[in-house]
């Protein structure tokens, strides 16, 4: 289990664990990320990142990617 | 009798074009009460009847954890509208049907309106809207609001939606059931909160919605209340809260997989637009990228902008010196001269003369978002922001401060956060805008012959270096929290809609002249009393009024080096407008502006004449500028604006002249 900044460019990985307070992870789901969803990292800025699911992109600012624990697929 | 239609939905989900659609432009734009959040009332006539419009702020949920949820959820169980259309963009059913759940589990008589149908056909979502309407037993329109498609079906389900008794819809809460029951049973069967069926309210209180317990507080059943819902939470074993949202999910995509289908497969593949965002923001190529944009984007407001801007100036200056002299001819006294073209064309045209950068502004604004690359910009810039204690939405309003603030502060409506928004608006004065520069230029030029430059570049990174150290404070002070770590949609790119571009652009542009243009107008005239008055007193003179206020000031400037009444009689007429600063240093001193290089010297020394500078650069917005504020805000916040920057900006001149006394000699 790898912390969402810690993955690459083109990984798909599963959603294992949100670690971000209550309001952070119920606004993360509203958005479309939720535990147990498969994304796609499309762009690893060391640290900010940009991921896919389905016909939907997401940014994450700093810090972000440092919460969302995740698996590779 | 009036019937009232809420607009509720997610921010990106074309809701606030829906609401233009519908009311065509009448609409009052005011703030929700005691809250700095924009609402906005229209009116809609169709077949006769007159509609009441209410544009809710845009929410993904209707839980508490924002201001903006709070607004709707007291405003649907306090005002009950009649309907309430949930604008939904159909390429993204599952996350935008939450809060329509939510809606319907309220009891509201709610119209789904399926928008954005060309996105979804274009990423290849097919839904079934009969089935939804179906399932759901609720009327539902499909539309693309963007291009007005399905608006006149939509006021027609509107008309049709009238007194529909609506049922409220039941959630499977799956190991909660009993618990919700039970909580329902013990609230009894009259509402306990009016407007809120009890067991929509039993769910609330279960989730922990602290608005609505706040409205039980009273009550002699309340800490029962309490130990019910901590019993219940702790018989599930998790978050209460949390199962409660898996639960209404779950819902949704069962309805989602009845009545939505993909007829092209879910692309895991990069798209078009992905294509684009490599480059876009691209670790090393987004910035300059980005900075580009800002470039064109300046230069269409400012360059652009600027001949419109001096035409109506130049032309409004003629028409007042017109006007007097045909008022002088026709044998009025020449105060009325002075009146209309002083104070009243000053006035007209000083605020007319800001509409080319508003309507520029929105126009380039509306562009970028409507492309979808406003939201990449502010992702490239969020960790540059942070580290000043500012958003990465903020960066595009900061640097068009640098042209005008006024544009600057209206184009901090893009960011969602409050707090980063009051931020950025009481800082955004600090970024120097090109009303100041011919002071510093002149000023420069007469005291500081061969540095020049280097002494308007210095004031330049002054300001925002204080803009830095205040949005630190106040951040500090005033908004205790961290900004929350940026999680942000990026919508496919696509060709921005011009028609509907022009369409915001016209609008907002009448706004501003409306809202603003009075308290501007009045305001000038206000200081052309100032300076007319006493009757038959020369226009700003020492016996003014205007004058006698700059005696009195004097005293304080002394410290920073300008103790005469001539320097506080520019600063306040500076107060109107940067650029006057010249013009009445040049009346007082009876030169032309060309001779003021000359007399400079005679008054000023480089040091006191930098400190005056410092002073000019930091003390108060000019008048349009706090009015905006206002505006944008609340009074409280331009107040704050106007007492912080008379302070730091008294504070830095006096500093400025006595340490540099101390080091100079």
């Amino acid at each position: 289990m790898n912390a969402l900044e810690q993955v690459p460019d083109g990984q798909k990985v599963r959603v294992v664990k949100i670690d971000a307070g209550r309001e952070m992870t119920t606004r993360l789901k509203h958005m479309g990320i939720s535990e147990g969803d498969e994304i796609n990292v499309l762009q690893n800025m060391n640290g900010p990142l940009i991921v896919g699911k389905g016909n939907l992109r997401l940014a994450l600012g700093r810090g972000m990617g440092r919460k969302i624990w995740v698996e590779k697929l | 009798m009036n019937y009232t239609i809420a607009l509720a939905g997610h921010p990106n989900s074309g809701k606030t074009t829906t609401f233009n659609r519908l009311v065509g432009g009448r609409e009052k734009e005011g703030n929700w009460p005691g809250t700095t959040v924009e609402r906005k009332d229209g009116r809609l006539s169709y077949q006769g009847q007159e509609i009441s419009v209410v544009d809710l702020p845009g929410t993904y949920s209707l839980s508490d954890y924002s201001i903006d949820e709070q607004i709707a959820v007291q405003y649907l169980i306090n005002e009950k509208p009649d309907v309430v259309a949930a604008v939904v963009d159909a390429s993204h059913l599952e996350r935008n049907l939450y809060l329509v759940v939510q809606l319907l589990e309220m009891g509201l008589n709610v119209i789904l309106v399926l928008n954005m149908m060309d996105l979804a056909r274009e990423t290849g979502v097919d839904v079934n809207a009969v089935q939804l309407a179906e399932i759901l037993k609720i009327p539902v329109v499909e539309t693309v609001a963007s291009r007005g498609h399905g608006i006149s079906l939509l006021k027609d389900t509107i008309l049709k939606a009238q007194g529909r008794k609506p049922e409220k819809l039941l959630i499977d809460y799956g190991e909660l059931r009993e618990g919700v029951v039970a909580l329902e049973n013990f609230l009894g069967p009259k509402e306990v909160i009016p407007g809120l069926n009890n067991r929509a309210l039993a769910v609330k209180i279960l989730e922990d919605e602290e608005d609505i317990l706040q409205q039980l507080e009273h009550r002699q059943d309340f800490s029962t209340i309490l130990q019910m819902r901590r019993g219940i939470e702790a018989r599930l074993g998790k978050s209460a809260e949390m199962y409660i949202a898996e639960r209404r999910y779950a819902f949704i995509k069962g309805l989602v997989k009845e009545c939505a289908g993909h007829f092209m497969p879910i692309q895991e593949r990069l798209t078009m637009s992905d294509k684009i965002d490599r480059v876009m923001t691209h670790r090393f190529g987004g910035i300059p990228i980005f900075l580009s944009m800002m470039y064109l984007l300046f230069s269409l407001v400012f360059k652009a902008g600027e001949p419109m801007v001096n035409g109506l100036d130049a032309g409004f200056t003629r028409l007042g010196r017109e006007l007097a002299q045909f008022i002088l001819a026709a044998g009025w006294p020449a105060w009325i001269g002075s009146f209309v073209s002083d104070g009243v064309i000053a006035g007209v045209g000083g605020v007319l003369s800001f509409l080319p950068y508003i309507l520029l502004l929105f126009f380039g604004i509306s562009i970028l978002e409507d492309s979808g690359y406003l939201s990449r910009a502010a992702f490239i810039m969020d960790r540059a922001m942070h580290a000043l204690g500012l958003h990465g939405k903020s960066f595009i309003p900061m640097l068009l401060g640098f042209g005008c603030n006024i544009p600057g502060i209206m184009a901090t409506r893009t960011l969602s956060s409050h707090k980063d928004r009051i931020l950025t608006i009481l800082v955004l004065p600090l970024m120097s805008c090109a009303a100041r520069l011919p002071v510093y230029t002149l000023f420069a030029g007469a005291l500081f012959p061969r540095r020049q430059g280097e002494v308007v570049f210095s004031l330049y990174v002054l300001g925002i270096v204080l803009a830095i150290i205040m949005a630190r404070i106040f951040r500090g002070f005033l908004f205790k929290e961290e900004t929350a770590p940026l999680v942000m949609e990026l919508p496919p790119y696509r060709m921005p809609n011009f028609r509907n571009t022009f369409f915001l652009m016209w609008l907002r542009a009448v706004l501003f002249i409306k809202k603003a243009g009075t308290l501007i107008f009045v305001a000038v005239v206000f200081i052309w009393a100032l300076a007319s008055l006493p009757v038959g007193v020369e226009y700003a003179s020492e016996q003014s009024i205007i004058g006698q206020i700059g005696k009195f000031l004097a005293p304080a400037l002394k410290p920073a080096g300008f103790g005469f009444w001539q320097a506080a009689v520019a600063l306040l007429f500076g107060i109107f407008a940067k650029e006057a600063v010249i013009g009445s240093l040049a009346t007082l001193y009876g030169v032309g502006e060309e001779g003021l290089t000359a007399v400079l010297p005679q008054y000023f020394t480089p040091l006191s004449g930098y400190a005056f500078l410092v002073m000019v650069l930091i003390y108060i917005p000019c008048l349009a500028t706090v009015v905006v504020i206002k505006n944008e805000t609340n009074g409280k916040w331009a107040a704050l604006a106007v007492g912080y920057t008379i302070a730091l900006g008294w504070l830095l001149s006096v500093g400025v002249y006595q340490v540099g006394r101390l080091i100079v000699g």
